[in-house]
């Protein structure tokens, strides 16, 4: 294990106490607890971390936080692997293992890095304008570009870890734990709101964490740890840390990751992230400010770092990111970090300053200190390869678009950069917020808001400390009272910061190039996506001149960074580069996320069993234990079949058929909708919904309905019994329940107001056990029941009340199966009892429990049609050859008009016809289609397709249904239906009605 | 036009590609046109296109109020596909991609056109049975097609959950193989770059504010940079079809809705497919940058503001990783919302108008980007001949009164 | 992420509504006198308006009640929610 060479003797708030040991490609390393992987690399003297994604060029570490677009690592192992994630975010934990992505075959040795000597050739945009010659050429690049482009890897095994999702409801959402969040905080928490406070780091603080401010003559983070303290008390706080507020959404909903165990590693009990999901009252936008790079050749190489980035690596982690430092600055803020870098020992050789005569406190210190400031100019390029190596700096003087005048080299290996800072709006652009333009420091801030929210302290352009403590009290207690609560007298005190002054900044959008071929090649604007200066330059050339064209021609800020560190810059190079105002150029969108967020995360629990509720019958169980596999219906589990063994599917379907042909049946038909309607306005209803008359129904008798939409097509069918003057029990499809039910109710609440009828779901609140067979009544009869069962006493389609096994039931005589069949309806709870009852009872008759599929097969002998199957939202109630049911007498229900209209009443519609193989044992594939002439080669004219097919046990042949154009004149055609082996399958047209036509055995 | 190929690259690599032309200019509006296409999308574009290459007119401008491709073009997940049930619509698509599979030769302006093969996953039998209906009218339209068992989608696409314990088990598949993804905004600039070089004035920031119209006939536009006179107009505005014909005192049997879209970090390939599954609520691709790219489900109210629910999204990578379980530790890198203009039969409105020399192109729903360059080729032969192109014929407005609809929601969902 | 103010139950998420489209859609008293124009217009016409839109929408997963808001289509915002009984609020432009 190395040790940490580059870790300062002392200070930082790390633990020392606590190494901690890790793995970067192999390399056995060591940290402290309080790191990032990011502090503890550099403690170990590692600089190289990456490779960029267009050149491989070698990159560093560039921030100390989400801003980050290089140190991006791959994570962890296994099914527990991450890719592209930021080494300045990864907390250390023992036995972190990361590794560095998209380099081949090492990170310091990496072949793609040969794409340096094609760049040339691989400006912005280049593969718009090549490859083209030939589609094989395309296709091979494009196999070459897929195999370079992508970073990480996606984990090959499932993640072992959880994740939940939370809803929070609060007065005030603070985001960000810096000075401005936390005054916030405490100020509207002092009213008795409710306050959430999210901060995305591990310490409350901010960027108090990485400077060395003071608060009242002590420490900054002094103040930071009473103002926690006081917080955590507070019964109405939440303080999440690790939490990132990633989006904010209509009326005030935001969205927070809250990283739970990451800083623990994968092995950590618990949730590993959670979802919150935030509806806020008011919004305070405390997200602080990112420092920008400055733009100069090779300014992307390892160790140019942000001046805050390593001015924070010393203070807070106790790291010494370099030994002999540059500073490059256009603003007094880098100067605290050369300060505070040479108080950590670090020799500052110079600090290269863009303005011309530079007057904050900090500049005289920094001199009285022995740093040499050089003003007036710039850092023109920096020279190394895996390491910056120095520096050549000269007067900012240029000619046209060339540096002009003497430089001289500096030698370092760590050149910090500033220049200057970009409020953090993407919170507040998200919420439809107005940005607006400040010329004189380069930044957007925010404007007009559009929601219930306010930005604060540098988020919002005020970068002084005090300014932040300031806005930050005021907007407290704005939220508190815009919620309703006073806030007390003296709550929203401001403790004083004090703070040198700091001189006016200047704006700096680009160091010339030294030469003029090639000269901005090398100035990287993205790090990430690896586009430059003269990419934005060749974008604006071309008249990609909107920002958004700018975007997507060069895919600037289209990276996991979001482009944080490199949209401002781009922007304003843009309005350089075709002459026009940065504030008229504008902003791209800032879209959600503005930091990624895991999928698991936002996905939360509903997975697995969890992705959709799942409904079991009263009697599941029973057919679990006979090994019956469920076809998913709905939501429904229903048997589909019920193997013996050594039976597979098409076996075991036709003995069930057979049997219930045969002798009896016995089927689980709880999963039928069912609407209990009661009302003295049901009737009313009943008529309204299906397409025939319910006013002649007699109480205890059942009748079947088709169900149309307001254009006439049908959208559910089944059977409605009357179970008193003004109470119905209808019955839907399974799979169509809910939507039945939802229709009755809209048309009652927003249509027909005054009817007195209610509808209820019942479904759920009887088991259903269907018995069908020519021994159905034999077998009831002996289940001791108190029903008359005679053909006259209980003819088909009646309902009859009693008990069947000593249960009380509504016995059904319906059929589905064309069989002489029951349905009996007993209390949920008790379906199992009676199923169980049935089975033994129809021992002697040999009772076989059917599922969906015989089911399937015996309506289909029948020419029964399943909505859905038979129909698909364009079938018309004539279509299915059911004309008779729809009424003569009834002056209006719902699709009459609609099936009026010229094409649903037109002549030659496809119709419901049944088919019949030439070859008996040959069943059609279902969805085939039929033609009027079958031709070598397609297209060939369609005039039908195939709805249902089945091999019919009873008749020893196959069967099919069709909807087939004018199918009811062509009965006894013979049609063509050409399949996807290129055979051609011959049918006859015969009716829908395969077996028992006449409807005896039912009725028997 | 000055000619893109690897040998201009090079040479241009020479010059450090200072020699690079404008793709294309930016002209002010003349007073008059004989041909105005409001909106500068990708089918804005291609109607100009065609209109100058098919038909011989390039006194054309079009008009687009921000940017061009900015919006539906520029917003959708890149799938093209010709895989559609009704016969009127499969010609339509078919059309397109046909005409896709050499655009990028045609236009010398690479759309990156990748026919990777599109999967649709069935999770029931009963879904299956829509599949087979699906292919085997696409075969006899002559869209290549075909069923894939499970083995055979577990074969193409590894990393999908084919476990038959998952709640939505997969059954099959249908498959086309000339299916997959191109570059939306290439198909933008390609036809931006083409249509000025032959001559058609491509105006941004220029929002059209009112329609002139005379005894029944168009004479012109109000824009926020003048009036312009215009012979004929076609307005190709997907998101703003209502607004504009509110302009000419039309109505649309329109509605407008968010439609939502997310990719996720760039990684190495893993999924060489797209997916595309209606029980589940997914359809996913992955990009030649690395980033899986999904559509999410529709927002269910009326929007114009370019963004959807949370919740929506929510549901989306549930999903996604219902059916990809090595998703679960990726992350979402941007989500995005457009308005797409809805059809009660989720089929486009394509012809002529009352109003003389006006005419609408629109309502394509979620089937816009696929659509682009057949719909402006018959868009432009429909303005040029002012009869709808035997195409676009069976897309008037006229079938909702006769009720002759383009049903392509697919088979209702309904079972037993 | 709309939160929708049920007439019945008081603030809720979206997610627990279901969208109904334009509200105020009546009926037509007479469809067999209406002609295929009129019925078309009653199945497919709606309003679809930039700006302030009525409709009506569902409490889906909560009282299962239809109710009526006003809503803008571009900034979401919602103005007005009243009960299907009730008689709709004027817009000021």
């Amino acid at each position: 294990m190395s040790r940490q060479i580059e870790r300062l003797a002392t200070g930082g708030r790390i633990d020392r106490t606590k190494p901690l040991a890790f793995r970067f490609d192999g390399r056995r390393l060591q940290g402290f607890a309080g790191d990032t992987l990011a502090s503890a690399l550099l403690a170990n003297g590692v600089t190289l971390v990456a490779r960029s994604f267009k050149y491989h060029r070698p990159r560093g570490i560039l921030t100390a936080g989400a801003e980050e677009p290089n140190a991006l690592v791959q994570l962890g192992e296994r099914g527990a692997s991450e890719p592209n994630l930021r080494a300045t975010q990864i907390e250390l934990y023992d036995g972190l293992v990361a590794e560095s992505q998209n380099r081949w075959p090492s990170l310091d040795v990496d072949l793609g890095s040969l794409n340096n000597f094609a760049a040339p050739l691989m400006p912005a945009g280049f593969y718009y304008k090549t490859f083209m010659w030939s589609p094989t050429v395309w296709r091979l690049s494009e196999a070459a570009i897929r195999k370079m482009a992508g970073m990480g890897k996606a984990p090959s095994e499932a993640d072992p870890q959880r994740y939940v999702r939370r809803n929070a409801h609060c007065d005030v959402l603070v985001v960000g734990g810096g000075p401005a969040g936390l005054m916030a905080a405490l100020v509207a928490g002092r009213s008795g709101a409710r306050v959430l406070l999210a901060d995305e780091q591990s310490e409350l603080g901010g960027a108090l964490l990485g400077a060395s401010d003071t608060i009242e003559g002590k420490p900054a983070l002094a103040w930071v740890a009473a103002a926690e303290r006081e917080l955590a008390e507070m019964p109405e706080v939440r303080l999440l840390k690790r939490s990132t507020v990633f989006g904010y959404y209509d009326h005030n909903f935001l969205g927070v990751l809250e990283r739970a165990s990451d800083h623990l590693g994968p092995a950590a009990p618990g949730p590993r992230q959670r979802h919150w999901r935030v509806r806020a009252k008011r919004v305070i936008l405390a997200t602080g400010a990112i420092e920008r790079p400055l733009v100069f050749a090779n300014n992307d190489l390892p160790g140019i770092m942000l001046a805050s980035a390593a001015r924070s690596y010393v203070n807070r982690y106790a790291v010494r990111p370099g030994r002999r430092a540059v500073v490059f600055t256009t603003n007094d803020s880098a100067y605290a970090a050369a300060l505070d870098l040479k108080a950590a020992g670090i020799a500052v050789a110079a600090i290269v300053d863009l303005r011309a005569e530079p007057v904050g406190v900090l500049v005289e210190t920094a001199r009285e200190a022995g740093i040499e400031v050089l003003t007036g100019q710039v850092v023109a390029v920096a020279h190394g390869w895996r390491r910056v190596h120095g520096v050549e700096v000269g007067a900012f003087y240029h000619s046209g678009e060339k540096l002009l005048g003497e430089r001289r080299a500096i030698a370092c290996d760590l050149l910090c950069v500033s220049g200057g800072w970009n409020p953090s709006v993407h919170l507040f652009s998200q919420s439809r917020g107005k940005l607006s333009y400040e010329e004189g420091r380069g930044i957007f801030v925010p404007g007009q808001s559009f929601q219930a929210e306010r930005s604060v302290g540098a988020a919002n352009g005020a970068f002084a400390l005090a300014a932040c403590l300031e806005e930050g009290a005021r907007a407290g207690a704005e939220a508190a009272e815009a919620a309703g609560f006073a806030v007390p007298a003296g709550a929203d005190l401001v403790p004083a910061a004090e703070a040198p002054e700091e001189g006016p900044p200047e704006v700096l959008w680009l160091v010339p190039p030294l030469k003029e071929k090639r000269g901005l090649a090398k100035h990287f604007v993205d790090y990430q996506n690896d586009v430059t200066a003269a990419d934005v330059a060749l974008a604006a050339r071309e008249g990609y001149v909107s920002v958004e064209h700018l975007k997507r021609y060069t895919t600037l800020g289209m990276g996991t960074d979001q482009g944080k560190t490199s949209n401002i810059n781009a922007l304003a190079l843009l309005a350089h580069d075709i002459g026009a105002e940065v504030a008229s150029v504008g902003t791209t969108t800032f879209r959600p996320p503005c930091t990624p967020v895991g999928i698991a995360a936002l996905a939360g629990r509903d997975g697995g069993e969890f992705a959709d509720p799942i409904r079991r019958t009263p009697i599941h169980h029973w057919h679990e234990a006979a090994g019956s596999p469920y076809e998913n219906v709905g939501q429904w589990k229903r048997p589909w079949y019920y193997p013996k063994p050594g039976e597979g599917m098409h076996e075991a379907v036709a003995r069930e058929c057979l049997a219930v042909r045969r002798s009896v049946g016995i089927l689980d038909a709880s999963t039928l909708g069912k609407i209990d309607i009661r009302g003295p306005d049901a009737v009313k209803l009943l008529d309204l919904v299906y397409t025939n008359t319910w006013g002649d129904l007699e109480i205890g008798r059942s009748r079947y309905g088709l169900m149309c939409d307001e254009q006439g097509y049908v959208i559910d069918d089944g059977v409605t019994t009357r179970l008193g003057p003004n109470h119905f029990l209808m019955t839907t499809t399974t799979g169509n329940a809910a939507r039945v039910l939802a229709w009755l109710e809209e048309w009652l609440q927003c249509e027909y107001l005054g009817w007195r009828v209610y509808c209820v779901s019942v479904t759920d609140a009887w088991a259903t056990v269907g018995i069908a067979g020519p021994h159905a009544r034999k077998l009831l009869s002996e289940l001791s029941t108190d029903v008359a069962l005679a053909p006259d006493a209980f003819p088909h389609m009646s309902v009859r009340s009693g008990h069947v096994a000593g249960i009380p039931a509504r016995v059904f005589r319906v059929s589905f199966t064309g069989e002489l069949s029951y349905e009996i309806n007993v209390p949920a709870s008790y379906g199992t009892a009676l199923w169980t009852a049935c089975m033994t009872a129809g021992a002697p008759y040999g009772i076989t429990p059917f599922g969906t599929e015989a089911m399937h097969v015996l309506r289909a002998e029948k020419g029964y049609i399943i909505v859905g199957q038979e129909t698909d939202g364009t079938v018309t109630p004539r279509d299915l050859g059911m004309a008779w049911l729809i009424s003569k007498k009834k002056p209006d229900f719902l699709g009459r008009r609609g099936m009026a209209r010229p094409d649903l009443a037109r002549e030659g519609r496809k119709q419901l016809v049944g088919l019949l193989t030439k070859e008996p044992g040959f069943v059609l594939p279902e969805g085939a289609q039929i033609v009027s002439e079958v031709r070598r080669r397609p297209p060939m004219p369609m005039i039908g397709h195939v709805t249902s097919s089945y091999a019919s046990p009873i008749l020893g042949r196959s069967i099919a249904l069709a909807l087939l154009e004018g199918g009811r004149k062509r009965m006894g055609e013979v049609v063509r239906l050409p399949l996807a082996d290129d055979t051609v399958i011959e049918a006859e047209v015969v009716d829908p009605r395969f077996y028992d036509k006449s409807g005896e055995r039912l009725n028997g | 036009m000055q000619r893109y190929s690897i040998f201009s690259l090079a040479r241009n690599a020479l010059n450090d590609h200072a020699d690079w032309e404008r793709a294309w200019r930016s002209p002010d509006p003349k007073p008059s046109y004989a041909v105005v296409i409001v909106g500068a999308g990708g089918h804005g574009l291609a109607t100009a296109y065609y209109l100058a290459k098919e038909h011989g007119i390039r006194d054309v401008a079009v008009l687009e109020k921000g940017w061009l491709g900015g919006g539906n073009t520029g917003r959708n997940t890149t799938v093209v596909r010709s895989n559609y049930l009704n016969d009127d619509s499969a010609a339509l698509y078919e059309k397109s991609l046909q005409l896709f599979e050499g655009l990028s030769r045609e236009l010398n302006f690479n759309v990156m056109l990748s026919q990777r093969g599109l999967m649709m996953l069935a999770h029931s039998p009963h879904e299956l049975r829509a599949h087979q209906r699906l292919v085997s009218a696409m075969r006899l339209n002559g869209i290549e097609g075909e069923m894939l068992s499970v083995e055979q989608v577990k074969a193409l696409c590894p990393i999908l959950n084919c476990s038959p314990r998952s709640r939505y088990p997969v059954f099959g598949a249908s498959f086309q193989r000339r299916g997959g993804t191109a570059r939306h905004d290439a198909l933008a600039w390609g036809y931006a770059r083409a249509a000025d070089a032959r001559g058609v004035d491509i105006i941004q920031n220029c929002e059209v504010t009112g329609l002139r119209l005379e005894a029944g006939r168009i004479r012109g536009l109000e824009t926020t940079r003048g009036y312009i006179e215009a012979a004929k107009v076609g307005v190709v505005v997907a998101g703003h079809a209502s607004v504009l014909a509110a302009m000419a005192g039309l109505r649309l049997p329109i509605q407008s809705h968010p439609l939502q879209a997310l990719v996720t970090e760039p990684i190495k390939p893993v999924l060489h497919r797209v997916v595309m599954s209606g029980a589940v609520h997914v359809y996913v691709s992955q990009s030649d940058r690395g980033e899986l790219v999904l559509g999410a489900g529709i927002d269910g109210y009326n929007s114009y503001a370019q963004r959807g629910s949370f919740h929506v999204i929510e549901a989306q990578l549930a999903a996604l990783k219902e059916l990809f379980p090595i998703v679960s530790r990726l992350r979402m890198m941007r989500q995005w919302g457009g308005i797409v203009d809805i059809c009660p039969d989720a089929s486009p409105i394509i012809g002529k108008t009352p109003v003389e020399g006006l005419y609408f192109n629109c309502g394509w729903g979620t089937g816009g980007f696929k659509s682009t360059p057949g719909s402006g080729f018959v868009f432009a032969h429909t303005i040029a001949a002012d009869e709808p192109h035997p195409l676009a014929a069976p897309f008037a407005l006229k079938r909702f009164e006769t009720g002759r609809l383009l049903d392509e929601h697919g088979s209702a969902g309904v079972a037993h | 992420m709309h939160l929708i103010p049920c007439p019945w139950c008081g603030p809720r998420e979206e997610s627990e509504f279901a969208c109904g489209g334009e509200g105020h859609i009546m009926r037509p008293a007479d469809p067999e006198a209406r002609s295929d124009a009129e019925w078309a217009d009653y199945l497919y016409m709606r309003a679809n308006p930039k700006g302030w839109h009525r409709e009506r929408w569902l409490h889906r997963y909560g009282c299962r009640r239809w109710f009526n808001l006003i809503r803008d289509t571009v900034s979401h915002e919602i103005k007005a929610v009243y009960r299907m009984d009730e008689p709709a609020p004027k817009l000021e432009p």
